[in-house]
């Protein structure tokens, strides 16, 4: 897994079928990259819940989240439109798993993302990352933490 | 293991024994079922030990999940404003089933709270800012879902159930 001080990896990924998000369009924005197992699954569902309530917290730090699992983009759309989200899930289908695999969050078993948090700065190197046990929904304090650590830089 | 950021203070909704040495905070959500769930199970706990505990309860409501969480929240911190917090808190969780807009009046008046003073107060800021406040705090202390429950300020890993278990082995 990235620990802090690494260089992002780059990547474009589908946040609906015709929409591509490239990490390169954050530059100079904080980033939150939330990797997650998959949607629907109970656990989850509280993260991006949780996270979803969030977002002023989030906007206050410069700071934008941005969910990523293997599931489609189909997948994805129903997710969010079901839980009423309001920020980007990312598609790491195909190749499948290849984002999180740069990011050393990939279970080879399971075949799905791990429960990982990244918090990456404006010049787009890891600022902090945090893996979680996949059946623990990991918070937002690490996060907020973060992001405060940032602005006092 | 995440704590309780800010401890008990002179804001929180207190009951069981305010000098009690064990301290239990629970972020709770009214619409949230897992909450109503617990809910008799800490009724139960504070029936038991509550000469023991010192009990408060933070909101924590998933505005995007629970429309009407919020509204709820509203209405047992106005309910609160005539010292009857409590009172609305279970009746919320108890008509959690029928929970709706116009369900706050109907509690509020089997409560016995001045209606027109209940409906000033929900329209209130410094409720709103309670409210607010007390979410804050929930994702600054590491809540990552409702209910979640602290003890001595430390995030307690489990439900109602093994609070109240907690308790009973710990002597009570």
């Amino acid at each position: 897994m990235l620990k802090k001080g690494e260089t992002a990896p780059g990547f474009e990924l589908n946040a609906t079928p015709d929409q591509k998000i490239n990490l390169k369009d954050f530059l100079g924005q904080n980033v939150i990259l939330a990797f997650y197992p998959a949607d629907w699954s109970p656990v989850c569902s509280d993260q991006m819940a949780l996270y979803n309530e969030m977002l002023k917290y989030f906007t206050k730090h410069d700071a934008q989240i941005i969910g990523i699992s293997v599931d489609s983009v189909w997948c994805h759309l129903a997710f969010q439109k079901d839980r009423n989200l309001h920020f980007p899930l990312l598609a790491d289908f195909e190749p499948k798993g290849e984002v999180s695999k740069a990011y050393g969050v990939y279970d080879d078993e399971s075949g799905e993302s791990k429960r990982a948090l990244f918090v990456i700065d404006k010049k787009g190197k890891i600022a902090w990352s945090y893996l979680s046990p996949t059946a623990v929904n990991p918070g937002a304090d690490g996060i907020l933490d973060a992001l405060e650590n940032l602005n006092k830089n | 293991m995440s704590s309780l950021k800010p401890e008990i203070n002179s804001q929180d909704h207190i009951t069981g024994d305010s000098a009690a040495s064990i301290e239990i905070v629970e972020f709770g959500d009214y619409q949230c079922s897992y909450c109503a769930d617990a809910h008799p199970i800490i009724k139960e706990l504070l029936d038991t030990f509550g000469n023991q505990v010192k009990f408060s309860f933070r909101n924590f409501p998933l505005q995007e999940s629970h429309e009407l969480a919020r509204p709820a929240a509203i209405a047992a911190e106005a309910a609160g404003l005539q010292d009857k917090f409590w009172e609305m808190h279970d009746a919320l969780y108890d008509n959690q089933y029928r929970l709706a807009e116009d369900l706050f009046e109907e509690l509020a008046e089997t409560i016995g709270l001045d209606l027109d003073q209940f409906k000033k107060d929900c329209d209130s800021e410094s409720i709103k800012e309670k409210i607010e406040f007390d979410f804050e705090s929930g994702v600054r202390s590491g809540v990552n879902g409702t209910p979640s429950f602290y003890v001595n300020n430390e995030k307690f890993d489990g439900g109602a159930h093994d609070l109240y278990q907690m308790l009973k082995e710990s002597g009570g």
